[in-house]
């Protein structure tokens, strides 16, 4: 199995939009997943019997093949990048879901007592106290729901949409492994830079937890 | 025995944790060491079962080279007690007990039997052998954890501060437990601790340690208190270290004489004779009658106590036997200080 | 959309689609033994090596890495690579399921080793125990839920994942799907779907409640 190298110079301009479409596409889906995920996350976090429920039903979304979930939206969104954005989201939920209450979890007990004891409000405390100190496990959420949103993308490619995994669809009808080669080493890659540069954010968010110099 | 001859430790990341240690634990007896957190205590204990292997010198115990030995096999010889028991969560606690004979391959049969009669030894029932560690208390585990060293009846035991993790009444408990299970066993006993009254409570002989592993002084409980040898172990012996020998000496030796009568104070007895209370005119107070085995300590405490300066002596069965002034106890605290200070 | 799901029930109750050799039930047979040959192969691989990496505490770089890495990975292009590369068989298929599940099982029994408390390691060795004992008798044991879960994950995984298998022209349920989206058979395609993910449930809630009956005795 060779390279084609001079395939992968004709079509620099369409793997740039690829890739640019494929990334848009896991962004996207994780800044959504994001933003459902917090307030969910603090209700279950806050609210003991709605945890098991919130915990058990993402649970389950998670054990539906991304494929299904894709599929089972098309009588709804049909072949649009919606469905692919509403599919993938729908995975990262659980991941971020999970990673957030274990952060809120883990904050000490005694320093949401002195946040309290200080005359510190709820809310307040959740901004300020709380969400700083779970950062950290809520970002290791966030990588593993980009790093696995990245890799999803390319399922999209059964209902049409998919970003770099249309180039595997493209290799395998012409029996060319170039493309196929291509995407998946570009698709890695994305992970690989996503993922270093949410640690880099999370060490501007977290200076606390660097050690002395 | 188990003899230390220019043992030394260096970790790979350099520090060294024992520096330079020669020693000597005596058959049958208790050696604590003792030392603040990082003063090289449990890297001593551990060189000895060889969890940890020495940089240079030689350790011997019962006269062999323990680096000389297959470590697994040496292991099984020696019993090891650890903060926290480190029980195996997923076996019962018979079956924890029964570890050692298992690994050395006596029947499973025999083992459990040996297991049951050790689970009492140790003072537990024969039906908290079936449970789980995690659903026995923190005193009843680290019972479970003599227990477990004692299995293969090993003449030597190393203790790493196995009563640290339990609250101070259980751990008086767990070792009086200790002094009378020697008292029958006769191990030779290494124990690590940084509590300097647990040291003195249950040491024949106990060893201080500074920061960077270096032995200050080896000495038995009285002549440590009598005589530190350096401003140091004497910091660590405390400012009430002179009461703490008195800890060291019984009441035996200390002369009574009958109840006096006529005083402000009268000791009331009930029928048996046993002591009651002390009573005046007009009020009664609690009495704490004291037996030949009592400390001096206690006595010095309970002639403070007591309204009428006296402290009330019984014999074993509670029966009063005479009473003994504030001055006489006095006496012999001072002549206790003044014979450790000349023996030693 | 009520038509569509009327359909589909229909489809599902209907005895005719569940026999013969395209029928459900030997599409659901075939997606069960690619799915189970698949992770039985990734836990042989994956299982002595997280142990190995969690006893000897050398390799935890890999180990920690390589989740990230599975999860990058993307399977559909994998199984393209590997048919083009080796032509018309089930071996893209295997690599591919096989690829993702050693991850999950590798992570999941290292972090299962490396939870067994320090102190009960300790005293293992202590008590004379030798390494392959303190291996067997005492850290297998306990990191033994938490294998079990990298074991359910990676089923699960592979599982909603068997699917492509009918990408390159073989069996399974993804088969309904495939040919469903090829015929524009919307009906087929959520029955094969449905299907997957219901199997998905089921084997994930039957494996934690085993988990949770053979580990009735352990602490939270």
């Amino acid at each position: 199995m060779t390279i084609d190298w001079s395939w992968i110079g004709d079509h620099t301009d369409d793997l740039t939009s690829l890739t640019l479409s494929h990334l848009q596409a896991a962004m996207t889906a994780v800044f959504f997943g994001v933003l459902i995920s917090l307030p969910l996350a603090v209700i279950a976090h806050r609210v003991r019997p709605l945890r098991g429920f919130l915990l058990g039903f993402s649970n389950i979304l998670f054990t539906i093949p991304s494929i299904a979930i894709f599929v089972l939206l098309l009588p709804i969104s049909g072949l649009t990048r919606t469905t692919t954005v509403i599919g993938l989201t729908v995975y990262t939920l659980v991941v971020l879901l999970r990673n957030t209450v274990e952060g809120l979890d883990s904050v000490p007990a005694k320093t949401k007592e002195a946040a309290k004891a200080m005359g510190t409000r709820p809310l307040r405390t959740l901004l300020t106290v709380e969400f700083p100190l779970a950062l950290p496990v809520i970002m290791a959420g966030v990588r593993i729901a980009t790093v696995m949103s990245i890799s999803l993308v390319s399922v999209a490619t059964y209902i049409g949409d998919g970003g770099l995994g249309q180039l595997f669809t493209d290799g395998f009808q012409r029996n060319f492994p170039t493309p196929v080669i291509v995407g998946v080493v570009l698709t890695i890659l994305l992970a690989v830079v996503a993922d270093a540069l949410l640690v880099a954010v999370q060490y501007v968010l977290t200076p606390w937890r660097r050690r002395r110099a | 025995m188990i003899q230390f001859d220019a043992v030394h430790k260096r970790f790979p990341n350099g520090t060294t944790a024992v520096h330079d240690l020669s020693l000597e634990m005596p058959e049958g007896g208790v050696t604590v060491l003792v030392g603040s957190s990082g003063c090289g205590k449990t890297t001593t204990l551990r060189m000895i079962n060889r969890m940890v292997e020495p940089t240079s010198g030689t350790i011997r115990v019962g006269g062999k080279d323990v680096t000389r030995q297959d470590a697994a096999e040496l292991r099984r010889s020696i019993g090891y007690v650890i903060q926290q028991s480190g029980l195996f969560p997923h076996r019962t606690v018979l079956d924890n007990i029964a570890t050692v004979p298992l690994l050395l391959g006596h029947g499973r049969r025999r083992a459990r039997a040996r297991a049951a009669e050790l689970l009492e030894t140790v003072g537990l029932t024969a039906e908290a052998g079936k449970r789980y560690p995690h659903q026995l208390s923190g005193g009843q585990q680290q019972r479970v954890g003599v227990a477990r060293a004692l299995a293969a009846d090993p003449p030597v035991l190393l203790m790493d501060e196995p009563f640290g993790a339990v609250d101070p009444v259980v751990r008086t408990q767990l070792q009086d437990e200790l002094l009378r299970l020697q008292k029958e066993l006769s191990k030779t006993i290494v124990f690590v601790t940084h509590d300097i009254d647990e040291a003195v409570r249950l040491g024949d002989q106990i060893a201080i340690f500074r920061t960077g592993g270096h032995l200050v002084q080896c000495a038995t409980p009285a002549e440590l208190l009598a005589r530190p040898a350096d401003d140091f172990v004497a910091d660590f012996l405390g400012a009430e270290r002179g009461l703490k020998l008195l800890s060291l000496k019984t009441l035996a030796a200390v002369p009574q004489g009958p109840a006096p009568e006529g005083g402000a104070w009268t000791l009331v007895l009930d029928e048996a004779d046993k002591p009651l209370h002390w009573a005046s005119k007009d009020t009664e107070l609690p009495v704490r009658p004291l037996k030949d085995t009592d400390s001096l300590l206690s006595a010095l405490n309970e002639s403070v106590a007591s309204p009428a300066g006296l402290v009330a002596r019984v014999d074993a069965d509670g029966v009063l036997t005479g009473v003994t002034s504030r001055d006489d106890i006095h006496e012999h605290a001072g002549q206790a200080h003044t014979e450790a200070r000349v023996a030693a | 959309m009520f038509e569509l799901f009327k359909n589909l029930g229909k489809w599902l109750t209907n005895g005719a689609s569940w026999a013969g050799s395209d029928g459900i039930a030997h599409r659901l047979a075939e997606h069960l033994q690619y799915s189970l040959l698949a992770t039985l192969i990734a836990a042989a691989i994956g299982l002595p090596l997280g142990l190995l990496i969690g006893h000897t505490g050398k390799g935890a770089f890999v180990a920690i890495n390589l989740a990230s890495f599975g999860r990058a990975l993307p399977t559909v292009g994998l199984v393209v690579l590997v048919f083009l590369a080796g032509g018309l068989s089930m071996l893209p298929v295997y690599v591919a399921l096989v690829a993702l599940a050693v991850p999950a099982i590798v992570t999941n029994t290292y972090a299962g080793m490396t939870a067994v408390d320090p102190d009960v390691k300790d005293a293992a060795r202590g008590q004379g125990m030798r390494g392959h004992q303190v291996l067997f008798q005492v850290e297998l044991p306990l990191a033994l839920p938490l294998i079990m879960t990298g074991l359910r994950l990676a089923l699960i995984q592979v599982v909603a994942t068997a699917t492509i298998a009918a990408y390159v022209s073989f069996g399974g349920l993804g088969r309904y799907v495939f040919d469903g989206l090829a015929q524009r058979d919307l009906v087929q395609v959520l029955g094969g779907a449905v299907l997957v993910a219901v199997v998905a449930v089921v084997l994930d809630l039957a494996l934690s409640a085993l988990q949770r009956f053979l580990f009735r005795h352990r602490t939270a």
